[in-house]
């Protein structure tokens, strides 16, 4: 599905990825944890294609084809989604106007037929119950004014819309109560099936906890530090990032088949 | 005088042989010989003047436009392919300044509103155009301004809109002005006289449009009258051919707890300059400007707005939006004067403009003049591109770079377009929003 080799990325005029090396697999959900500033949002965004970031060296396949030579666009209708960690306000654009065009476009690329007004709707109303949304935030204009969870919810509730293959939550949990945690990380937890992979990023084993993932990478400064099983996420809880620093940078391949194995045993 | 250029004199002709063939009697003789003397004295502006000083006319006045004759022009081709869509009201269409009835279709008016031609109304009875004399030329002052002083020494024929007290006009009034040049570059000069009477509500809509590759001048002057406790909205559209220029004015005064607005949306044109002056002249008026300037290539779109609180305890809000793609260029300058009197003001003024490209440009100037202490005035303007964010959440949302601009494009204007209450102006609008705008194929 994705596998990233020895990615090197700039944000800016500065070197941020060091050299990252993950590999997911269909149905997989990996976590990444990670101080601030070590470089979760930077790597998401070079998947994604953010202007601004620009890839030094490297590689990212996805679905067997390159990545990074992808426009934005293009990856997301190939099926990528990154919910983001801080969702744009985009004032005079309607919520479900943008969900429409997005929804069809994907189609379009699928060779899927665009949906109609009805059944858009019938869609939208499903997965708007899955996330317990509120029917107002759907005709108001794309996050204007959204509450920090109403934001991310929404995220959620368009990755719910446009089923992509590969799902990049960026810091989802962050803004919601522990209530609303729970309805989107189920939200999240029903749209896991065996085709669909999911990469994680998150500061907290609150949010592990109700998406329990099968793998979870530390990021610090970088690069990978660190690779393990769930269990990995609350040692991190436990023992903060400091301890990290003594350990050697390990490639995330060969430990994150090791622990595969564990992990499902 | 230095600033008359060749125009001028040829103008000069032009107005000898308009008194020849076609003497006006009375008082519409004496306003164009006045007009004529003004615009003679003054000489076109340039851009030594302040008011003047970023649009450089020179296109205009070096080119030999010649005055329209009663028999114009275009056809019923040319102006159905310029008609905007209309709601349904009534419709004066006008080629080249003059009334062109057999396109018309004025029927289906409540009684208590009359809407004719200029030349109709001066024609129709004795004196017919004594009841207009306190407007007519008297809104729109000429003594200090060129482009109106020319329009109204020519003034013949134009549009008149008369509404009685308490009458309200339910479907908006359309007047489309088309213009075009068939060999020589045609001097069109539309004219619109809106009399609303004491707590008359109606909507007027001017249409300026044009066609081909001859450039002609579009010098257009309108003015409303808002008596006590009416409301008037009025829409100007300007969709000039690409090689024409246009200079409009909008004179209003606004009477006690009058309301009035304006939506200016100009679009079309090698030069569009557009002017909406407002004298609230009565305590408890209302106001509002608003307006969509959308530029492209070398148009060069000037917007001159001028609110005059005479009156206390008047409120205007004025909004202008710019959209500047290619090497085009704006301005836009907006006068408040608050006078003496004029205490518990509320006036509101922004502009904002869009450039979507490095080489557009906008020049923006507010200007307060405050004689009164008891007021709260506000005024600001922002340049901006398009946020590269939103651009990028967006995309990341599956659509293409083309599709991601125009909708932020149309979202910069759409608080303007939610103001216009006349659906197929919206409609209008929301196809011109998109069409300017350039498609990468795949979207
Ligand atoms: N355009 C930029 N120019 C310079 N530095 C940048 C730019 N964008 C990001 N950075 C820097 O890159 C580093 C990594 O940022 P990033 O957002 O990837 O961190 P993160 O791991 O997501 O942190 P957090 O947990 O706080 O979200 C930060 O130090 C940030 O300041
Ligand atoms: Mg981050």
């Amino acid at each position: 599905m994705l596998e990233i080799r020895n990615l090197q990325a700039k944000a800016g005029d500065r070197q941020i990825l060091n050299g990252i090396d993950l590999t997911v697999s269909p149905g997989e959900v990996h976590a990444i944890m990670g101080p601030n500033g070590s470089g979760k949002s930077t790597l998401a965004g070079a998947l994604a294609g953010r202007d601004g970031i620009e890839v030094t060296g490297g590689s990212a396949t996805f679905k067997g084809q390159d990545l990074l030579e992808l426009e934005p666009e293009e990856r997301a209708r190939e099926g990528l989604f990154l919910a983001f960690q801080y969702p744009v306000e985009i004032p005079g654009v309607n919520n479900a106007y943008l969900l429409k065009a997005a929804l069809n476009e994907v189609r379009k690329h699928r060779g899927q037929p665009e949906l109609d007004a009805m059944d858009f709707m019938t869609l939208v109303r499903k997965r708007m119950s899955l996330l317990e949304m509120d029917d107002a935030l759907l005709n108001r204009p794309v996050n204007d004014g959204f509450s920090g969870g109403e934001k991310k919810r929404n995220e959620i509730f368009q990755l719910a819309v446009l089923e992509p293959t590969l799902a990049i939550l960026d810091e989802t949990d962050s803004g919601l109560d522990i209530d609303a945690l729970k309805t989107v990380a189920g939200g999240v937890n029903a749209m896991r099936s065996p085709e669909r992979s999911m990469v994680v990023v998150t500061h907290y084993q609150r949010l592990l906890h109700y998406i329990v993932p099968d793998f979870v990478h530390v990021l610090a400064r970088g690069r990978i530090v660190k690779s393990g099983g769930k269990e990995l996420a609350l040692e991190l809880e436990e023992k903060g990032y400091g301890w990290l620093d003594a350990e050697p940078a390990r490639p995330a391949v060969a430990s994150g088949v090791s622990l595969h194995e564990t992990s499902t045993a | 005088m230095p600033q008359i250029a060749i125009g001028a004199d040829s103008y000069a002709a032009q107005f000898a042989t308009l008194k020849g063939t076609a003497p006006a009697a009375g008082p519409l003789g004496s306003l164009r010989d006045d007009a004529f003397r003004c615009f003679d004295r003054l000489g076109f502006p340039t851009t030594r003047l302040e008011e003047w000083r970023f649009t450089n006319i020179a296109p205009i006045v070096d080119t030999p436009f010649q005055a329209a004759g009663a028999a114009a022009g275009s056809g019923r081709e040319v102006v159905d392919a310029l008609r905007p869509p209309r709601s349904g009201g009534p419709e004066l269409v006008f080629v080249n300044g003059r009334f062109a009835p057999e396109l018309s279709d004025a029927s289906g008016l409540p009684p208590g509103v009359r809407v004719r031609s200029l030349a109709a109304t001066a024609d129709a009875e004795a004196g017919g155009l004594d009841a207009l004399a306190p407007y007519l030329g008297r809104l729109a002052r000429f003594e200090r301004h060129a482009f109106t002083a020319l329009n109204t020494a020519f003034l013949a024929d134009g549009a008149v809109i008369e509404v009685d007290g308490g009458v309200l006009v339910d479907r908006p009034i359309h007047l489309l002005f088309a213009s075009s040049s068939d060999a020589a570059p045609v001097l069109s000069q539309p004219r619109v006289l809106v009399v609303a009477g004491a707590s008359s509500e109606l909507r007027v809509v001017e249409s300026h449009a044009g066609a081909g590759d001859v450039p002609y001048l579009s010098n257009a002057v309108t003015e409303v009258s808002v008596a006590e406790n009416a409301v008037v909205d009025h829409y100007t559209v300007v969709r000039e051919a690409p090689a024409a220029f246009h200079v409009g004015s909008l004179a209003v005064r606004i009477g006690r707890a009058g309301n009035f607005s304006s939506h200016a949306i100009t679009a079309g044109g090698a030069i569009v300059r557009h002017e909406a002056g407002v004298v609230l002249g009565g305590e408890g008026g209302e106001c509002t400007l608003n307006g969509l300037y959308l530029a492209n290539g070398r148009q060069l779109v000037d917007n001159q707005t001028t609110i005059d609180h005479a009156m206390p305890h008047c409120d205007s809000h004025e909004l202008y939006k710019g959209i500047l793609d290619g090497r085009s260029r704006a301005v836009f300058n907006g006068k408040i004067i608050v006078r003496l009197d004029a205490q518990k003001t509320d006036a509101k003024q922004s502009n904002k403009a869009l450039l979507l490209s490095e080489d557009a440009q906008i020049t923006t100037k507010p200007q307060l003049e405050i004689f009164a202490d008891d007021v709260k005035c506000t005024h600001g303007a922002t340049v901006g591109q398009l946020d590269a964010d939103a651009m990028f959440y967006l995309r990341s949302r599956a659509l293409s770079e083309a599709q991601a601009r125009q909708l932020l494009i149309h979202a910069f204007a759409a608080d303007l377009l939610g103001h216009i209450k006349v659906e197929a102006i919206r409609r209008q609008l929301d196809a011109l929003l998109l069409e300017r705008l350039p498609m990468n194929g795949n979207g």
